[in-house]
């Protein structure tokens, strides 16, 4: 039985303890925020937070994460207040939106280790998550935008 | 020659047939409509308005009722119906804001409610061809001036006063000679008792007392939902007993299943069935592939269970499709003469006889649409009822083909459309719901078919590859007196018809017989091309060749003849005028040429609107270079401005992008500045990387590792949009797709400038590193 701890709330696994954490969140806690983009950790629509560091959700196992504290999307704040939700809405950021989950989750990861980031920090930071409606430039000044304080 | 524009018409050939020949209104009492404003097409009639669209000919064309989209609760609340797809680009917000903004509600008090599947109460649900906001801005205009007066009608009746006298405003109706005032809400129940008035007798409010249409101050209706991850896409959809399926798809288009060996996928834990599910022999149309599926308790152990499976099969008739020698085959045909679509003056002989001659050959390959969402979709059968949940471009077509596929009644069918996670056309093909409805059906449980990103490039429906040959004739003055295009490209009619090796009149009309410059000989021709795998639409189809040819060519010639791109370009495009080529039933989008026509004074304004706003001939820093395109689609025109910077190693940058837009009357400016904005990335996506091969019949590319799109740390530093304002009541244009096509070459023609490299080959890839 693996234990770990989402948005604050214990959950337990007793199936395949190499289930990706994706699957389990979204198919067995009934966490759909996280989204399936590709599998092999190349986009980030599924980055989660784990221990205050990004991580993708497709290729960490529940068994990665036993012990751990893990929040989604649906955690990151009890209102969707955090200051880079309320700087996407102030900018109008998504446009399918299906990325977008991910991309909020890596930006609040990004400035809590940064809470600064310069433009080129922020491009990179960023350059693991895909975006294919191709909001980058708003995605990119949203951050700017909670770091200076929404 | 296949009669094919549209995605719908392809579904039912005959059917469309049986539509072109009976009125609207009669197929419409065929169906069973009663009661309700349920309007013949087309609905636009010349005194009312000043323009007509095609959208009367669209698959159960328009549907004018406010029973239909409007509701008013005691509470005031107005529920609006939104019956497009919202796939990215606003249209969930922006038709119910249309009316909204002629009933005079409050958009804060507005909700907006998704539309199911069903055409003959809601009208055509086509989400594509970027005709949402051309098609329905008069609709639903109506649809909110009927609302609006019956409110009205009520409250006079309820004071006794003639409905001259009272007007709606801001969600009340007012009184104002005594001063009386009504909530919608309050008015809610005698509103609904009131008749529809007729269209001819709606009075439509003034522009000039919009207060949302033009604006462009408010979100999307789903902005907060995206921003908490509540927003439901198809895959978020969870029914009670619901399985997980991933299906193991023929990895040769047209390929069959030999047999296959499941013990190893039963041995995963998580794995509760393997079974095969039905394919379509190749044209499979919108069916599915077939292949095998494996059911599990969630998707992570689906997809396990799959990599488990031991699988044969037979590769069919597509196995030695190779993308190396089938590019030589395009090239050859290219340089012969072909099927001859546009003759004006002759061609030929002006080439001839050409001081100089100016050749390009260029060659754009298949693209995979990759939407951050895989097709995925969840599908309930019981008995001879089905209920699918799913992000579809196309609820109606979707119903119709899962009806059929299944041999039940289509109003036995209900689909529900989900936010989708990016569409880009392939969601206009419901194959993915198809197959969650068999293997429902099968199971005799919910099931939630999820494609996997490698499927999602394996088995999709390709963008087409073309190599597109213009010849360019210029007199000893430099003028260009012959122009000669050759394109070659497999159709996407071949997904449909076995043999075709000619481009259909929707692929022909995107820029290539549409080609609006002012020389004396053209010939437009289209040697043959087989195809050996799905073709379908991708966002803006045929013009990503069309415009990166003609485009290039500008470029290339201003270059041969030593002069400034976007003088070259204005010399071609020519004299302001309407411009009429010698083309056979010329495809106008579906739209008709009165309202909609080629208008290079439209062509040459946003030339040099982008030209004044992105200061065209700017000094910039070496290695960097200035590139200028234009190009109308979609009856709309659009210029782009790309700055593009090269290092010695060949690394490229894009510090700056302008686009200047063109589309008639719009509702929202700030998602057509998203739209313009997204398509820049999507234009350099597909310009520096958007490749898909192929080898024995087989997709070379997997992932985004192997088909990459650009990252954040690689776009465009700053892209600026600008709108031109529109002039009285142009008719409104196409926004989702016209972006695309005028990047690549606006791209390309920098890079020349930055460089003297001169790119006709995409991708980019590591050209510049040579």
């Amino acid at each position: 039985m693996i234990k770990v701890k989402i948005n604050g709330q214990e959950q337990s696994w007793d199936g395949d303890p190499d289930l990706p954490l994706l699957w389990f969140l979204r198919d067995e806690a009934g966490l759909t925020g996280t989204k399936y983009g590709c599998g092999q950790a190349l986009c980030g629509a599924c980055t989660v937070i784990v221990d205050k560091q990004a991580v993708r959700a497709c290729i960490t196992s529940v068994n990665d994460v036993a012990g751990r504290e893990v929040t989604t999307i649906e955690g990151l704040h009890p209102n969707g207040d955090h200051p880079v939700q309320k700087a996407w809405r102030q900018l109008n950021v998504p446009q399918c939106g299906f990325c977008q989950a991910g991309q909020i989750m890596q930006a609040a990861a990004l400035l809590m280790d940064n809470p600064k980031p310069s433009h080129d920090q922020i491009r990179e930071g960023m350059a693991g998550n895909i975006c294919r409606c191709g909001c980058y430039q708003r995605i990119e000044n949203a951050v700017h935008l909670a770091s200076t304080g929404v | 020659m296949n009669f094919i524009d549209n995605p719908r018409k392809l579904r039912g050939f005959e059917k469309h047939i049986k539509v072109e020949k009976v009125s609207r209104r009669s197929i419409l009492k065929g169906l069973g409509v009663t009661g309700g404003l349920v309007l013949a097409a087309p609905v636009m009639s010349r005194q009312a308005l000043a323009y007509e669209t095609g959208a009367g000919k669209m698959p159960h064309g328009v549907v004018v009722d406010p029973r239909v989209f409007v509701s008013v609760g005691a509470d005031g609340i107005v529920t609006i119906v939104g019956h497009r797809s919202e796939m990215g680009t606003g249209v969930r917000t922006s038709l119910p804001l249309i009316v909204a903004e002629e009933m005079e509600a409050d958009w804060s008090r507005v909700k907006v409610q998704q539309a199911h599947g069903d055409e003959v109460k809601f009208g055509n649900q086509d989400t594509d061809g970027s005709r949402s906001t051309r098609h329905y801005l008069i609709p639903m205009r109506q649809i909110g001036a009927s609302a609006r007066t019956m409110l009205e009608q009520a409250a006079a009746k309820r004071w006794g006063v003639p409905a001259t006298e009272v007007k709606a405003v801001n969600h009340e109706v007012v009184h104002s000679a005594s001063g009386r005032k009504l909530g919608f809400g309050e008015l809610a129940a005698d509103a609904a008792k009131e008749s529809v008035p007729s269209i001819e007798g709606l009075k439509l409010k003034d522009p000039k007392n919009f207060r949302y249409l033009g604006k462009g101050q408010i979100g999307i209706v789903d902005l907060h939902d995206i921003t908490t991850g509540k927003a439901h896409y198809g895959a978020d959809v969870r029914l009670p007993g619901m399985k997980y399926a991933v299906i193991a798809r023929p990895p040769v288009t047209g390929g069959k299943l030999v047999k296959f060996e499941p013990e190893e996928a039963l041995k995963v834990p998580g794995v509760e069935k393997v079974m095969q599910v039905r394919g379509w022999p190749w044209p499979s149309k919108f069916q599915p592939l077939g292949g095998v599926a494996v059911i599990a308790r969630n998707t992570g152990a689906a997809i396990k269970g799959r990599d488990a499976l031991k699988l044969t099969w037979d590769d069919g008739p597509n196995g030695k499709y190779d993308s190396v020698a089938y590019r030589k085959e395009l090239e050859e045909a290219s340089r012969k003469p072909g099927l001859v679509l546009r003759k004006e003056g002759d061609a030929d002989a002006a080439l001839k006889s050409a001081d100089k001659v100016i050749v390009g050959e260029y060659y754009l390959p298949h693209l995979a649409h990759v939407a951050m969402e895989p097709p995925v979709a969840v599908a309930d059968v019981k008995g001879d009822k089905a209920e699918i949940w799913a992000p579809v471009q196309s609820p109606g077509g979707t119903r119709e083909d899962v009806a059929k596929t299944l041999g039940i009644p289509e109003a036995n069918v209900t689909v529900n459309v989900t936010l989708l996670g990016g569409g880009f056309g392939r969601k206009s093909k419901c194959d993915f719901a198809i197959e969650a409805a068999l293997l429902s059906k099968e199971l005799g449980a919910p099931v939630k078919v999820q494609w996997t990103r490698e499927d999602d490039i394996h088995n999709g429906f390709l963008h087409t590859v073309s190599v597109e040959r213009i010849e360019a004739g210029l007199d000893k003055s430099g003028k260009v007196i012959a122009w000669r295009h050759r394109s070659v490209a497999p159709s996407i009619a071949s997904t449909f018809a076995a043999g075709t090796l000619h481009q259909a009149p929707f692929e022909i009309g995107m820029g290539l017989v549409d080609m609006p410059f002012e020389i004396a000989n053209i010939s437009c021709e289209n040697p043959e091309a087989a195809a050996f795998t799905r073709i379908g639409w991708f966002r803006s189809v045929s013009n990503i060749p069309r415009a990166f040819a003609v485009q290039s060519m500008v470029g290339e010639i201003a270059q041969a003849t030593g002069r400034d791109q976007k003088e070259m370009l204005l010399e071609l495009i020519g004299s302001p005028r309407i411009v009429k080529p010698n083309v056979k039933d010329l495809w106008n989008y579906g739209e008709p040429q009165d309202s909609y026509p080629i208008d290079t004074a439209r062509l040459r304004k946003v030339v040099e609107l982008v030209a004044e706003k992105g200061e065209w001939g700017r000094k910039v820093p070496k290695g960097h270079g200035l590139g200028i395109a234009v190009h109308r689609s979609f009856v709309s025109y659009i210029a782009t401005i790309v700055e593009v910077a090269v290092d010695d190693k060949g690394k490229l940058t894009v510090p700056r992008v302008d686009t200047a837009i063109d589309c008639g009357t719009y509702v929202n400016p700030e998602r057509i500045a998203s739209q313009i904005e997204g398509a820049a990335i999507m234009g350099l996506s597909l310009a520096k990387y958007g490749e898909i091969t192929f080898k024995d019949g087989k997709v070379q590319q997997r992932n985004f590792d192997d088909f990459q799109v650009v990252r954040m740390d690689e776009s465009p530093v700053v892209t600026n949009v600008f709108i031109v304002p529109p002039v009285s009541d142009t008719p409104p244009s196409g926004v989702g797709e016209p972006g695309v096509p005028p990047f690549a070459p606006a791209l390309i023609n920098a890079i020349f400038a930055a460089t003297g490299k001169r790119i006709r080959s995409l991708p980019i890839g590591k050209q510049l590193e040579a």
